[in-house]
């Protein structure tokens, strides 16, 4: 209780210091290791160390490589030292000390594998154990249990529990949160991680502890869903089997399962993600570590939507009869079916949209024969606005500042963008900022939950003409600071008026760059995108937007996974020729007259550049289903049969194609950094298009529009189950 | 023959026996997750009436701005009150409200703290104490609970058909030496016996307020027998000071 007081202040932090904040905030500084105080000497089991002061115990015994065992100690989340779990002996103090929450004093002399030691934990253990159900064989955290593994190294080796009947364990009942987080409650040990969690990084605070003593128990007290964007992350923290994933629920054990490291693209941001595998199909998503992007976090989608990779599947490649039913056949006839169709056409009458999931390989290759073939058509479904300086420039289309960077910004406008669901993870660091940083955050758009509080400047079009004119009250907030951000929702780009928005926001963010004389390095300006794929395709020189096809209706339209409808069979003359390669059969499929199996982002490798501009490959964790394969080769394969065999057979030579156009899509993992917002600014001035007055609106407003949004997620029951949950819960 | 077969039973059940013995866990009666019920749910609504809502505004004023928090409690025990010594979800939902904080951290505070009933509850709350010193002290709650046990005909946890009044155990109200104590509603009833236990029912059914405070006639806490110190008045101001002071 005492924790959760401590806790809840986090809500009043706009007002007054609280010590929570604080805390958290301190032990931010002095994992960055920007302190000035001089360090602090201790002992750990006999070996100095010297830490920064405000470092706690543990934290100091893990910089010399001694790992304290813990339950509700968690590196981001607010200490809260109630399990016991890390218990140490110090020298001189009469009682064994709780690391987590013990600073480091100077001449302190740790043991942690002393006879006080292992005694206290062996306790703490016991005393764990008495109320936690000896269930591990139909747990599905077996073999990935803090519980079970701290149970194994520090718990006695024989029980002193005689209760056989099961008198005496405390029972608790399940709750229902919703349909991703399953609840055995008995197994919970109160550690309070989740309820932190809720409370800190989701900011949605609905989890609590409610009763008290043995009684107390974690959950929601009223029947209700957690309705969160990021409500998986819960599942990770848990250390024991209380809560664990619904859809895997009794699937596999951990150590059945093939790990490989890959990358997410259900958003833009390219989480990085572990896809565990078994009996060739995917079971599961965890997110992998990456500092600078999603931390240890994942959002709902690309964690849950992985059982529409088995759904809706296109297995083998299709031609439509002449009853107008798409038949399935073998490759070539599927190839020679589009050659027929290519003969006589010229090449301007070609034309290729590209999806969200395109992959850059895929991309560049479709690029390369279309552009043999005599055609500049190439565009991607997402619009963004090509007036000006357009996709010539990349610090147009590129969240400049980084993610990792709201971390040092100040003050956050967000024109016309949800990120709590466009980006939860970028959204989650905007809230970190703004809990441990004091960030100031503006929206112009409609008023949302964003779980921080924000200035609402409105949603009229004509505060960002204010703004760019430096008559808005906001514009003192900003040039109160040298480090601001403004992130720009790719979605409000799309407008009519895209380029006007855009230009204003490039002459408001260049203003603030010259007037507040901030560091050169310091970008001001950020796009947010929303699919995974269009960065890449913008590198790569491809047209954002249909409007190319729109305007010169093609005979031949190649769809490369584009899925989204900007382009239906209306726009279309009636005798055009539509191949769609994608994975899913989904709006593209339907609307083909030749299907071309292609690979899921889990069956391919494949190279994708996030919003910030950091490119990153995913990996092969299963091959792909039936006949499909992976896409740069299905383009490749046509490019022979229609006789302009592409130069390149494996992947090392397509990357080296790669290269040749934008060499940063082949330095993986590293963020191209882009300039010439002073150029594009100049450039922004000739936009002729003028601000509409319509209300700058995302499309995601709430819960319900964040889990289907591509072709993937459109397929996942999970996907579906989650819709129907929180449709029933707004009905309430 | 017949002692060697005794004898490995008894050795067998020794080996069963471990000298180690767990007790139950002592469980709560109450329920820590909310049920929906006719008269409890957060389909009803509440509001405090106009002159709770002054005090609240009073107490909330207590506090700096943005740690409107600390009222929290205050405003649950003017919600009790007001709804008839229970707290209706409906109560800590407004109450969430007014203090602009989220519903599960007034769950929290009202489940953690044994003087909120978040069910209905009788009209007097007859609460006995019976930690050890009631327990020895006078004629021992044990006795007095026996007498309420059937003077109300109910048992412990329960409320009479009436809604007139509700039984419950407690642990140590804070008047040990006037053991044994029963409280009812905000009066402590101490140095009981059985016959008092009649007569203050009683006077509670006829409408009227039974004087609080010890039964057997003493002053509060002074001893049973009589003063046994400070039995003449106090000395006046000034008294063993120094006369050029």
């Amino acid at each position: 209780m005492a924790t959760l007081l401590k806790i809840w202040p986090l809500m009043g932090r706009r007002i007054l210091g609280n010590p929570a904040a604080c805390l958290a905030c301190k032990s931010a500084r002095t994992a960055s290791g920007s302190s000035d105080q001089p360090e602090v000497e201790l002992f750990v089991n006999d070996i100095p160390v010297s830490v920064p002061p405000g470092t706690t115990v543990l934290q100091a015994c893990a910089e010399v490589g001694v790992q304290i065992p813990r339950f509700c100690y968690h590196d981001r989340l607010s200490i809260a030292g109630n399990c016991r779990m890390c218990l140490v002996e110090v020298e001189k103090s009469a009682k064994p000390v709780a690391s987590c929450a013990m600073p480091v004093m100077k001449g302190m002399r740790v043991k942690t594998d002393s006879e006080i030691a292992r005694k206290a934990r062996e306790g703490v253990m016991e005393f764990l154990l008495m109320n936690h159900p000896l269930d591990c064989p139909i747990c599905d955290q077996g073999g990935e249990c803090d519980l079970q593994d701290q149970s194994m190294v520090f718990g006695s080796d024989r029980s002193r529990f005689v209760d056989m009947d099961h008198e005496g364990k405390r029972a608790v009942e399940d709750k229902d949160i919703g349909p991703l987080v399953k609840t055995i409650m008995t197994r919970c040990i109160q550690c309070t991680r989740c309820v932190r969690f809720a409370n800190e990084i989701a900011g949605v605070e609905e989890i609590g502890t409610t009763g008290r003593g043995s009684d107390m128990q974690i959950g929601t007290y009223v029947e209700k869903l957690f309705g969160s964007e990021l409500s998986g992350n819960i599942i990770d923290i848990c250390p024991v089997g209380a809560l664990t994933s619904k859809p895997y629920a009794f699937t596999a054990r951990p150590w059945e399962n093939r790990k490989t490291e890959s990358i997410d693209v259900m958003d833009a941001l390219g989480s990085n993600i572990i896809v565990a595998t078994r009996e060739g199909s995917v079971i599961r998503i965890l997110p992998r570590l990456h500092e600078d992007i999603n931390e240890e976090w994942l959002s709902d989608r690309s964690r849950f939507a992985y059982d529409g990779l088995k759904r809706q599947r296109l297995v083998s490649p299709m031609v439509k009869d002449a009853s107008g039913t798409l038949v399935s056949c073998e490759w070539e006839d599927a190839f020679f079916t589009i050659l027929d169709r290519l003969t006589g056409v010229t090449g301007s009458e070609i034309a290729a949209i590209a999806g969200g999931h395109a992959d850059a390989e895929s991309l560049i290759v479709l690029k390369d024969l279309l552009n043999r073939l005599g055609s500049e058509a190439l565009c991607t479904e997402e619009i963004f606005p090509m007036d000006a300086a357009g996709t010539d420039l990349r610090s147009n289309y590129l969240l400049n500042t980084q993610i990792s960077g709201i971390e040092e910004a100040e003050v956050v406008l967000l024109v016309g963008t949800n990120p709590r669901y466009e980006a939860p993870l970028l959204n989650a660091r905007i809230r970190k900022s703004w809990l441990h940083n004091d960030l100031t955050v503006g929206v112009i758009g409609p008023q949302l939950d964003l779980t921080y509080e924000y200035d609402h400047l409105g949603d009229s079009t004509k505060v960002l003409q204010e703004l760019a004119a430096g008559t808005h009250p906001f514009n003192k907030v900003l040039s109160s600071t040298k480090r601001a951000m403004i992130i720009v929702g790719s979605a409000v780009l799309q407008r009519a008026d895209g380029g006007a928005i855009h230009a204003a926001m490039s002459t408001l963010a260049q203003n603030h760059r010259v007037k507040s004389g901030c560091d050169e390095s310091w970008r001001v300006l950020n796009v947010l995108q929303r699919v995974a794929s269009q960065v890449a395709a913008l590198d790569l020189g491809y047209k954002a937007g249909v409007q190319v096809v729109r305007d010169n209706p093609p005979k031949v339209l190649y769809l490369l996974g584009a899925d989204e409808q900007t382009v239906t069979k209306a726009d279309l003359p009636s005798d055009c020729f539509v191949v769609y390669q994608g994975c899913h059969g989904d709006a593209g499929a339907s609307m083909a007259d030749v299907v071309l199996p292609g690979a899921a982002y889990t069956e391919k490798v494949g190279t994708y550049v996030n919003t910030e501009g950091r490119a990153q490959q995913t990996q092969v964790a299963v091959t792909p289903p039936g006949m499909a394969r992976e896409d740069w080769k299905i383009i490749r394969a046509l490019s022979e049969i229609v006789g302009q065999t592409l130069p390149y057979d494996n992947l090392n030579e397509v990357r080296r194609r790669l290269a040749q156009m934008s060499p940063n899509l082949t330095r993986y993992g590293d963020v191209e950094e882009a300039n010439y917002f002073k150029q594009a600014e100049e450039l922004a001035k000739s936009v002729k298009s003028s601000l509409a007055s319509d209300a700058l609106t995302p499309p995601q407003l709430s819960l319900k529009d964040f889990y289907m949004v591509d072709s993937i997620s459109r397929a996942s029951q999970t996907m579906a189950h989650c819709v129907a949950a929180v449709t029933k819960a707004e009905a309430k | 023959m017949l002692s060697s077969a005794v004898k490995f039973a008894v050795s067998a059940t020794s080996r069963t026996i471990r000298c180690l013995h767990g007790s139950a866990a002592v469980c709560s009666d109450k329920l820590f997750v909310h049920r929906d019920t006719p008269e409890n749910n957060a389909s009803l609504t509440f509001e405090f009436s106009a002159e709770n809502k002054k005090r609240a505004d009073l107490i909330i004023g207590h506090y700096p701005k943005g740690h409107q928090a600390a009222a929290t409690i205050p405003l649950l025990d003017i919600a009790q009150r007001q709804s008839g010594g229970w707290l209706p979800i409906s109560a800590m939902n407004y109450v969430a409200d007014l203090l602009k904080m989220p519903r599960i951290r007034i769950y929290e505070v009202a489940t953690f703290y044994t003087m909120f009933n978040r069910e209905p509850v009788g009209k007097y709350r007859v609460q006995v104490c019976s930690t050890t010193p009631c327990v020895l002290g006078g004629c021992g709650c044990g006795v007095i609970i026996d007498a309420l046990k059937q003077k109300l005909g109910i048992n412990v946890g329960e409320t009479t058909k009436d809604k007139m009044f509700s039984l419950g155990e407690v642990e140590c109200l804070g008047a040990c030496v006037n053991a044994p104590v029963v409280s009812i509603n905000d009066s402590y009833y101490e140095d009981l016996t059985p016959k008092d236990i009649d007569v203050i029912i009683d006077e509670l059914k006829a409408g009227k307020v039974p004087k609080a405070g010890p039964r057997s006639g003493r002053f509060t806490a002074e001893p049973a027998s009589g003063l046994t110190t400070l039995t003449e008045p106090p000395k006046p101001a000034g008294f063993g000071v120094r006369k050029d002071l």
